[in-house]
């Protein structure tokens, strides 16, 4: 069963105390570090990060009740945030903690909403007014005001990967303000309006925040809205919109995920996937919106598979009532105390526990009945490899196997990938050439997993494929044909081990017209005729232990090759067909190459042919042997 | 008339094993007109040369017997099966004085053994190509179903044999290949592939282009006999139609696809279904198929599909939908190709030599010398006298396994030279009056590294 599902929570969640009448908890995206707080801080603070080095505990004096607390960048200095007019802050450089100082907000009657980190040591308070943007000197225990802007706030939000803050102003709050942080700077980017559903009746404040996301998909910054379904409009459900913030410009609605449904969701985002999460059904949507749409606009995305939950998750019973013995209990996936974070953390605040969410590729093989979608699909994701070639497996055998157009289609997919990249990697390569000044521009292109090559097709896919039985070697041989084809249509230059097997498998089957043909077209050449050597060598092996000497012999005259290979594989073959004219048919080559060679029909020493040699006196005598001609 | 050089055909056997009545030996006569008395007699003399000769060497029984008038081939294609086939010398009438009759010279030399040895053995394959082996059909309907075979098919097949211009291709018996990059190959694979695996009932696919082979999935003696027949039969009767003008009553096609075999319009409801059959791998599994030639522009696909399962219109419609519309979209790649191809070679001067290439590995074969086939005549650009010296060059290199060159000085100031390597001949003829034997020499070289260094000659 576990199986089906694509969606899952990570293994080991961060635990932390659960949020309680005593115990406050907060998450930082920024850090995604979670603070319990117990009695304001007097009696301890507990940071668990994602990882232990990100975690600390200490205790802080009560000074009131905690409304925001974060973590500047690398956890150098903590700010408090515990009334509307100033931020209180701790410097945990060099030594942790140190005595707290204060700054208040500059507007008047101004009241703080919150504030951001946007280095180690630059903070921007946002007020109901506008924001200020501070710089802090740890030493002198102080902040030096960089800019401010003042403009009504009604909410923000904030995506730490890119230091874009967004401001909800005007009365309805759908207009949002952008700006961009960088070191000591501050830009204001052009604003924009979010559709809302419907135009409300009086002028109140109609765009939520719990409504607004703010992630990078595919590089690109992204503002997602969570429309809810209107009954003054046709759409059948509700839809998330993407709006597309890039840093100059102007931001466009660019992408419509339809839901189907209606009811309370939630967003992440897991590996450039919009993930949506529908409470009532519990279930969630995957969106990919590269995935293009076959019909209608192109901006409408279906989701990519059918809604299903994320994979029923156990957790150890805690507290006094467990036992060791216990057997663990099943979470309620879903639940209403669930806070869902970008781009991929999901908080149970009262059980305690933070879990990144994340997608299983495999699934989705069975899921994504259309070839070609699926490799689009997986192409897409961060571990794709082996995933990619287990489909790849799967549609050459079994009952499940594609047609040939369907295996041309994936191979060609696949190659596309593999040739941008080893675009990539040349141009990067010319640009090191032509010298270090052009080389800093040029970053080494970055070997995604999406990149399958030849070794791993032939290591993976092709090789035990060729030998599985029950599988036609007609089928066999039109697949290997197949990706030769699509490898020459993206001009990738194809492995020697790719026409050996192509060889071996028109040897094994006496195809040998068929592979003349090839060789004729130049369709198995390599560009090192060494290589191919092995592949011929391959053949003679082949041909001699079904003892068609003759065949070997004359195949690897064909190639050229006759001067270099061993008499002694070819009269032993010859000796064990029992058949003393073939026999004698081969020796006399062989005298007869010696002689071209070296001007003398005899062995050399080094050919281990002495005992044939005897043979040959005793049937057909001495004299039967061929005589040097002395000049 | 070409007619004229066949003197005499016949199939016999001492297969019946009946001594006493000669004449049930005869198979098959031609002319048929001649007396019972005297096919006995010839038969009877061929039977004894046969056997005559077979005393010096069991093995390798007399091939062909000289005489003043006639040259008389012998094939034994299968055991106790033989064919026999009787060539009059050319003559020349010397006119006499004094009002005596003309003095009748036979050129007994002008025949080359090799060149009618092969058209005997060509009959044979021909024949067995759309009737199977002699022995089947004795096997299976007994004396009388094999008399009927052959009557059947020598009546015609014997009509379309031109002898007269019979010459060292005929030998070779080789099939040309069209000339293609990797890529547009790897295509054509890629559909012939695609066919057979979404029409199952396709055995084995062949395709060409131009009337030149491209791909062959039959085995290569098998292909070597279709390829003659498509070549020499099938597409010329398709094509001089459409030479002959648009009034042309035959196959009304208007530059689509068709079927060149079976039925001439998928849509006539009084259409049949029926197709030539073909026997290959006669050796072996020894296969009876349908075959069916399907072309779109210049590309021509043989399909051959088991003559046990009767094609319905369903699967012709099946196929011309299926191939049809990717046919005529990779013969318009090929011509794009091709074009391209000759375009980057530069223009086309008029040589100074021709050739004839032939390579025995692959049946290979290419001739600048042989203007155009069709089913009348095969057009030599050459005098016949330089074609009998390439036959004897032929013949000597076929006496010899080791590698060789003969440069020969014709008598109108032509050189011919023959070079045969390995498994490879070439036969140029150079037009160069005043050029000595090495100025011959180093043209022959300089053209083996600008002509051959082309996709067929991988050796």
């Amino acid at each position: 069963m576990s199986d089906e599902y694509y969606l899952e929570l990570s293994e080991n969640p961060v635990q932390f105390e659960n949020a309680s009448s005593v115990n406050n908890v907060f998450f930082d995206e920024a850090n995604k570090q979670v603070f319990a707080v117990r009695s304001g801080g007097a009696t301890g603070v507990v940071v668990k990060g994602p990882d232990d080095k990100n975690s600390l505990a200490f205790r802080m004096d009560d000074k009131g009740e905690v409304k925001c607390i974060k973590f500047s960048l690398g956890n150098k200095i903590l700010a408090v945030q515990r009334s509307t007019k100033s931020v209180d802050f701790i410097n945990f450089i060099p030594d942790p903690p140190q005595s707290e100082f204060s700054q208040e907000c500059k507007t008047k009657n101004a009241s703080i909403l919150g504030f951001c980190w946007t280095t180690w040591n630059e903070i921007v308070f946002v007020t109901d007014q506008g924001i200020e943007f501070y710089q802090i000197l740890p030493e002198k225990r102080s902040l030096k005001l960089l800019k401010s802007q003042s403009i009504n706030v009604n909410w923000y939000m904030y995506c730490p990967e890119t230091a874009v803050l967004l401001l909800s102003t005007t009365v309805q709050g759908n207009v949002i303000q952008p700006f961009a942080f960088k070191s000591a700077t501050m830009s204001k980017m052009s604003k924009f309006e979010i559709e809302l559903p419907s135009v409300p009746k009086q002028a109140k404040l109609s765009l939520s925040e719990r409504d607004i996301a703010v992630a990078t998909i595919y590089n690109q910054l992204f503002v997602m809205y969570l429309k809810h379904h209107s009954r003054t409009t046709n759409s059948p459900g509700a839809e998330v919109v993407l709006y597309h913030l890039p840093r100059e410009g102007t931001c466009k609605k660019t992408h419509v995920l339809k839901l189907n449904t209606t009811g309370k969701f939630a967003l992440n985002v897991v590996d450039n996937l919009v993930v949506v999460h529908h409470q009532s059904s519990q279930t969630s949507l995957i969106f990919d919106i590269k995935l293009k749409e076959l019909e209608g606009n192109v901006n409408v995305h279906q989701p990519v598979l059918p809604a299903l939950s994320i994979n029923p998750y156990k957790v150890p019973l805690t507290g006094p009532a467990a036992a060791p013995s216990q057997a663990p209990v099943p979470c309620e996936l879903y639940s209403s105390s669930w806070s869902v974070f970008q781009p991929d953390i999901i908080i149970s605040a009262s059980e305690g526990f933070l879990w990144y969410l994340q997608v299983k590729l495999q699934p989705t093989l069975n899921l994504l009945q259309d070839k070609g979608k699926l490799m689009d699909f997986l192409l897409r994701r961060r571990d794709c490899k082996m995933v990619i070639l287990s489909v790849c497996s799967q549609m050459l055998v079994g009952g499940d196997k594609g047609n040939l157009t369907v295996v041309a289609t994936v191979f060609d997919k696949l190659n596309q990938v593999y040739k941008e990249y080893l675009d990539a990697e040349q141009a990067y390569s010319t640009a090191m050439e032509s010298g270090p000044s052009r080389s800093s521009t040029c970053k080494r292109p970055v070997r995604t997993q999406a990149v399958i090559d030849q070794s791993d097709m032939y290591t993976h896919v092709l090789s035990s494929f060729s030998e599985k039985k029950g599988v036609k070697h007609k089928f066999i041989i039109a697949v290997l044909m197949e990706y030769i084809r699509s490898l020459n249509q993206f001009q990738i230059p194809v492995q020697h081990y790719l026409y050996e097997l192509v060889i071996k498998t028109l040897v094994q089957h006496n195809l040998f017209y068929m592979l003349h043909q090839f060789l004729q077209y130049h369709v198995l050449s390599d560009s090192k005729p060494l290589r191919l050597a092995t592949a011929n060598d391959e053949i003679v092996e082949v041909l001699l232990s079904k003892q068609q000497v003759l065949g070997a012999l004359r195949f690897i005259r064909s190639v050229g090759g006759h001067d270099n290979v061993s008499a002694r594989k070819f009269l032993d073959a010859a000796r064990q067909t029992n058949d003393s004219m073939l026999f004698y048919t081969i020796f006399r080559f062989f005298e007869q190459r010696n002689m071209k060679l070296r001007g003398n029909p005899a062995f050399n020493q080094g050919e281990h042919c002495e005992e044939h040699v005897t043979y040959f006196k005793q049937v057909f005598g001495e004299n039967a042997m061929m005589k040097q001609v002395t000049t | 008339m070409p007619e004229s050089m066949i003197k005499e055909g016949i199939l016999a056997t001492d297969h019946t094993n009946a001594d006493d009545q000669e004449e049930k030996k005869i198979l098959f006569y031609h002319p048929i007109e001649i007396e019972t008395n005297e096919k006995i007699r010839n038969v009877g003399l061929c039977e004894a040369i046969v056997q005559f000769t077979r005393t010096f060497c069991p093995s390798k029984p007399a091939k062909s017997l000289h005489t003043q008038k006639n040259r008389q081939f012998f094939h034994e294609p299968e055991e106790s099966y033989w064919m026999v086939m009787v060539v009059r010398n050319p003559m020349v009438e010397k006119p006499n004085k004094d009002g005596k009759p003309p003095t009748v010279e036979y050129q007994e030399e002008e025949i080359i053994d090799s060149v009618y040895g092969s058209v005997l053995q060509q009959c044979y394959s021909m024949y067995k190509l759309f009737n199977g082996t002699f022995n089947r059909a004795f096997e299976a309907g007994g004396v009388e179903l094999l008399i009927q075979k052959l009557e059947k098919f020598f009546y015609r097949y014997l009509q379309t044999l031109h002898l007269q211009s019979c010459d060292l291709l005929d030998v070779f018996g080789g099939i040309s290949f069209f000339p293609l990059d990797k890529m547009t190959y790897l295509k054509i694979q890629s559909f012939v592939n695609r066919v057979e695996e979404s029409m199952s009932l396709v055995k084995y696919t062949a395709f060409l282009y131009n009337d030149q082979l491209i791909w062959s999935g039959l085995e290569q003696e098998d292909m070597r006999i279709l390829y003659k027949y498509l070549t020499t039969s099938l597409f010329p009767r398709h094509t001089e139609p459409e030479l002959a003008g648009r009034d042309s009553p035959l196959r009304p096609e208007v530059a689509g696809n068709l079927f060149l075999t079976g039925p001439v319009n998928l849509k006539d409801p009084d259409a049949k279904f029926r197709f030539p059959r073909i026997i290959v791998n006669t050796e072996e599994s020894y296969e009876e198929l349908h075959l069916i030639v399907y072309k779109a522009m210049s590309a021509a696909v043989c399909f051959m599909v088991n003559a046990t399962v009767d094609l319905s219109r369903e699967f012709c419609e099946q196929l011309d939908g299926l191939v049809g519309p990717q046919l005529t979209l990779l013969a318009s790649d090929i011509c794009e190709q091709y074009n391209i191809n000759r375009r980057s070679s530069g223009p086309e001067k008029e040589p100074q030599f021709k050739f004839i290439y032939f390579n025995h590995m692959n049946l290979a074969e290419k001739s600048t010398i042989h203007m155009r086939k069709t089913a009348s005549v095969s057009l030599t650009s050459v005098h016949p006298d330089l074609m009998k010296i390439l036959g004897d060059i032929n013949c000597d290199f076929a006496r010899i396994d080791e590698d060789e060159e003969i440069i020969v000085k014709a008598m109108t100031d032509y050189w011919v030279v023959g070079k045969k390597s390995d498994q490879r001949e070439l036969y140029v003829i150079l037009n160069q009056k005043n050029a000595n034997l090495i100025e011959v020499n180093e043209e022959v070289k300089r053209l083996c590294a600008t002509q051959f260094n082309n996709i067929f000659f991988l050796d």
